[in-house]
């Protein structure tokens, strides 16, 4: 059993701490919790929502049905009372006075002047969710923010239990029994895997959404011991990072779209300098400055070919946090295996969801920063980075770690010794070592994961953040019967191609799933194998994919 | 004194015969030499032009770089690894042209790192457009009618920003320059060093004649510790004189290695001991 809660009102209106003390007492309570925010890119007033799924059973994304809506102001009841199920309801303040059967009208205003305390409000509400779906209260005071005082809590426990009061249970739910989870969402989940991965430097400027990749890394620099820098614009960022990773750093960079289109030049400079290097890329929907608190996946092709020239580089889309965490960590060791860039891409949705997933294994997970020492120098021997090797990696030094070394690297082309050259026959050679790092990171990549019936009709090709909703909507199909798969691909180049060959040749109509206008996976996919789609399923309006959606539009586009 | 020919390279050199470049990097040689800065304690950082060509001309580590961005990666090394020595060593369009944000905002930072530019108030290596520097009205490759922007004033424009070590040299005057490069590397924190270096092949207006005629030393008398003066020395540029030797320091200015609590308080951060296994209490919190 899942329910859909929604919480909705003004910026400014407290409903990040109602939802976060929501969240965390279900998590506690045992179930299965996914939640999701609609914000506008403004401070005060507008129209905000967090939709909060919850159950005894896993919930991979948001959902468009409402059980409950949470109204904290007119425009949530006006804006999304449509979505209610027959059974749903509204809970709103009497002061609202909204005039429809939906509608509890509670006291919430009331019960604040009672305790004396204004700005419960948010926790009154809480309370009244809690007992309409009669989850016990058990524990709850464990999960209010930390940073309030003695007395605050008491007055917000207070809030919560006097909300409870408020009315009679409406629906009940199993208490669950989940126990090991951890409650996050995909940017922290980067900034942990980069953590965990030995990540000790991080430059970046702040734009939405992959500024809380930084702003996490800040908070922790201390007492992990790295450097996280904000630096004056996207371009020192990246160079700064380069520097760092030259020097021996575990180092990342992180921007969105508009940022990233500024750290392009600079991307070409790891590849002829063979600098190791991740760089996350939090897609919002542009171009320019876009929807800049919305999502998009419209990114795909410029990583691919971002910046001028050829070079080896690899780029991975995240699925959900746990590929967040997971790949974050194996992208650090395979930038430092093929001296490159690894690029990260997530969006909007991805970084700020939240959900209940199993907690980070961290055993069997390993740092490897191929570095060399001396041990790589005959006798004599005058250091060259880029020595000419067969698979085309040259042992890498480190500057100042070896007596009599030094370790020079260009951004023009150059000869082994990093001196810069014209010579046609050097030019050759060192395009050559490069690009058969591109061979070398195939035996690297992973395939796709698929779910769906054994011998598919049809399959669902989608990649990154549409993950979640992907699964749960070939779940629905399934359920009818309809013969559905999908392929969800996690790293995208080099493109994986064993499951898409084998599903090409098996199925009779391949969809590509997308998140943006011009169908990017799918030409991707067209240009390294030939396969093409015969439908596609698109969506620009910088709201994430539903489920639903999927399901709606499989059935009446596809079937 | 280390020996000197331990900076040599036997990278064939690129710049023009004549080029007031030889002189820099031959007083660079001598300013790292008589410090003691071995090669592999050094790191020459630089971006793209003629003058940022250096890191092949000097046997030490080397980052050439992207045009302009010779600056961020310098302050990258330096924030991971305190031992090695930064030099960045590029050119006016390279220092305060593409790279003009940086330059800004490493003095701002304030970072122990030493900024050479060669500034021969020209494009060099593209063959003769104006610079930053280039005076107005010059006739250069591109403006043939003349400059008509406004020269800007790296030296004013750092003191106002807070630079703690501003400094203007001149390739005719050897003696003067290393020691003015060895000032600048012992000085402690960010610390810039305008060189007027003539540009043999694209440069016929400021030529080693036309800056011999006009440059002139600071003598013991002036205190380059007077801002307001400093800024008044920093104006000075033209046909009344040129003034060369430090223009403005300021002592004990914290830096960004001693205000960073991580960079202060630990060992470098290349060297930390790090297992998966140590991100378990971060991940303990989401619980
Ligand atoms: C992004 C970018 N823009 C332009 C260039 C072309 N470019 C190379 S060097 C240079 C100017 C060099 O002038 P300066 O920094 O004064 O060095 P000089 O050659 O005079 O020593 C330009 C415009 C480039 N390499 N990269
Ligand atoms: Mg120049």
């Amino acid at each position: 059993m899942k329910y859909n809660i929604l919480i909705g009102g003004q910026a400014g209106q407290g409903m990040d701490t109602i939802s976060d003390v929501l969240e965390k007492h279900l998590k506690s309570r045992g179930l299965f919790v996914f939640s999701n925010k609609d914000y506008m890119s403004r401070v005060r007033g507008g129209h905000n929502f967090i939709q909060i799924r919850f159950g005894d059973e896993p919930v991979y994304s948001h959902y468009p049905e409402l059980d409950l809506i949470i109204a904290l102001d007119k425009n949530t009841i006006e804006f999304h009372r449509d979505r209610l199920k027959a059974s749903g309801s509204i809970i709103a303040d009497e002061l609202i006075a909204y005039q429809n059967e939906r509608v509890i009208s509670l006291p919430i205003t009331k019960a604040t002047k009672e305790i004396g305390f204004y700005k419960a409000f948010g926790m009154v509400a809480a309370g009244a969710a809690l007992k309409y779906f009669n989850i016990s209260l058990e524990g709850v005071e464990k999960v209010l923010p930390k940073k309030f005082s003695d007395e605050i809590k008491t007055k917000n426990l207070d809030a919560i239990k006097k909300g409870y009061e408020l009315l009679e249970s409406r629906l009940s739910l199993s208490e669950g029994c989940t126990s090991n989870n951890i409650l996050i969402n995909g940017n922290t989940a980067i900034a942990l895997g980069a953590l965990a991965g030995g990540l000790s430097f991080y430059s970046a400027y702040p734009m939405t959404p992959a500024t809380s990749i930084m702003t996490y890394l800040s908070k922790k620099q201390v007492e992990a011991g790295i450097v996280v820098e904000q630096v004056e614009d996207e371009i020192s960022a990246i160079n700064m990072a380069i520097g760092a990773s030259y020097a021996g750093a575990r180092a990342m960079t992180g921007s969105s779209g508009g940022g990233f289109s500024l750290m392009v030049e600079a991307l070409g400079l790891a590849g002829i300098t063979e600098t190791p290097l991740v760089v996350v890329n939090s897609q919002r929907p542009g171009p320019a400055t876009g929807l800049p608190t919305r999502t998009e996946q419209s990114d795909l092709s410029f990583m691919l070919t971002a910046s001028h020239g050829e070079f080896p580089r690899m780029v991975i889309a995240l699925r959900n946090p746990e590929d967040a965490f997971y790949q974050t960590f194996r992208a650090l060791n395979l930038a430092d295996k093929y001296q490159t860039v690894v690029m990260i891409l997530t969006d909007q949705y991805l970084a700020d969801y939240r959900m209940t997933i199993p907690k980070f294994k961290l055993d069997g997970l390993k740092i490897e920063r191929y570095i060399s020492g001396e041990e790589v120098l005959e006798e004599g021997e005058e250091y060259r980075r880029y020595k000419l090797t067969g698979n085309g990696i040259s042992p890498r030094l480190i500057p100042g770690k070896v007596e009599g070394q030094i370790v020079l690297v260009d951004s023009d082309e150059h000869t082994e010794y990093s001196h810069i050259t014209e010579s046609a026959e050097v030019r050759n050679a060192m395009m050559e070592k490069r690009m058969k790092k591109l061979e070398l990171m195939k035996e690297d990549i992973i395939e796709p994961e698929y779910f769906g019936v054994e011998k598919p009709e049809v399959v669902l090709i989608g990649w990154g953040s549409t993950y979640g909703p992907l699964k749960e909507a070939v779940e629905m199909l399934n359920n009818e019967g309809y013969r559905v798969g999908a392929l969800s691909f996690g790293d995208i180049y080099p493109l994986p191609q064993k499951l898409l060959r084998k599903y090409a040749e098996e199925a009779k109509v391949l969809v590509n799933v997308e998140q943006n206008y011009t169908g990017q996976l799918a030409k991707l996919i067209m240009q390294e194998t030939g396969i093409k789609m015969d439908k596609s399923i698109l969506k620009y309006d910088g709201r994430q994919i539903d489920p639903k959606e999927i399901y709606n539009r499989v059935i009446s586009e596809v079937l | 004194m280390l020996d000197i020919k331990l900076y040599n390279t036997n990278d064939e050199n690129a710049w023009c015969p004549g080029c007031g470049n030889f002189s820099i990097l031959d007083a660079l040689k001598c300013a790292t030499a008589e410090l003691e800065i071995r090669p592999e304690d050094l790191v020459v950082v630089s971006g793209i032009g003629q003058a940022a060509k250096t890191p092949h001309y000097i046997r030490a580590n080397g980052f050439n770089g992207l045009h302009g961005r010779a600056l961020p990666p310098a302050q990258g090394i330096k924030m991971v690894n305190k031992n090695l020595k930064v030099i960045v060593t590029s050119g006016d369009g390279d220092s305060y042209g593409e790279g003009g944000n940086h330059f800004i905002h490493a003095i701002r930072r304030n970072m122990d790192i030493t900024h050479l530019v060669y500034d021969n108030q020209i494009y060099g290596l593209t063959k003769g457009q104006g610079s930053p520097t280039t005076a107005l009205g010059q006739k250069t490759t591109m403006q043939f009618e003349g400059v008509i922007q406004n020269p800007l004033n790296p030296l004013a424009l750092a003191i106002a920003s807070g630079a703690t070590f501003v400094a203007r040299t001149f390739t005719g005057d050897r003696e003067g320059m290393i020691k003015i490069l060895k000032e600048a590397i012992m000085h402690k924190g960010y610390s810039l060093v305008d060189i007027l270096q003539p540009c043999v092949s694209f440069n016929k207006v400021n030529t080693f004649k036309w800056y011999m005629d006009r440059v002139y030393s600071l003598d013991e008398s002036y205190d380059p510790t007077n801002k307001v003066l400093a800024f008044q020395k920093a104006l000075e540029f033209g046909d009344d004189g040129i003034p060369v030797g430090v223009i403005y320091r300021e002592y004990n200015k914290p830096i960004f290695e001693e205000l960073h609590p991580v960079i202060r308080d630990n060992e470098n951060v290349i060297d930390r001991v790090w297992n998966p296994q140590d991100a378990e209490k971060f991940i303990e919190e989401f619980m």
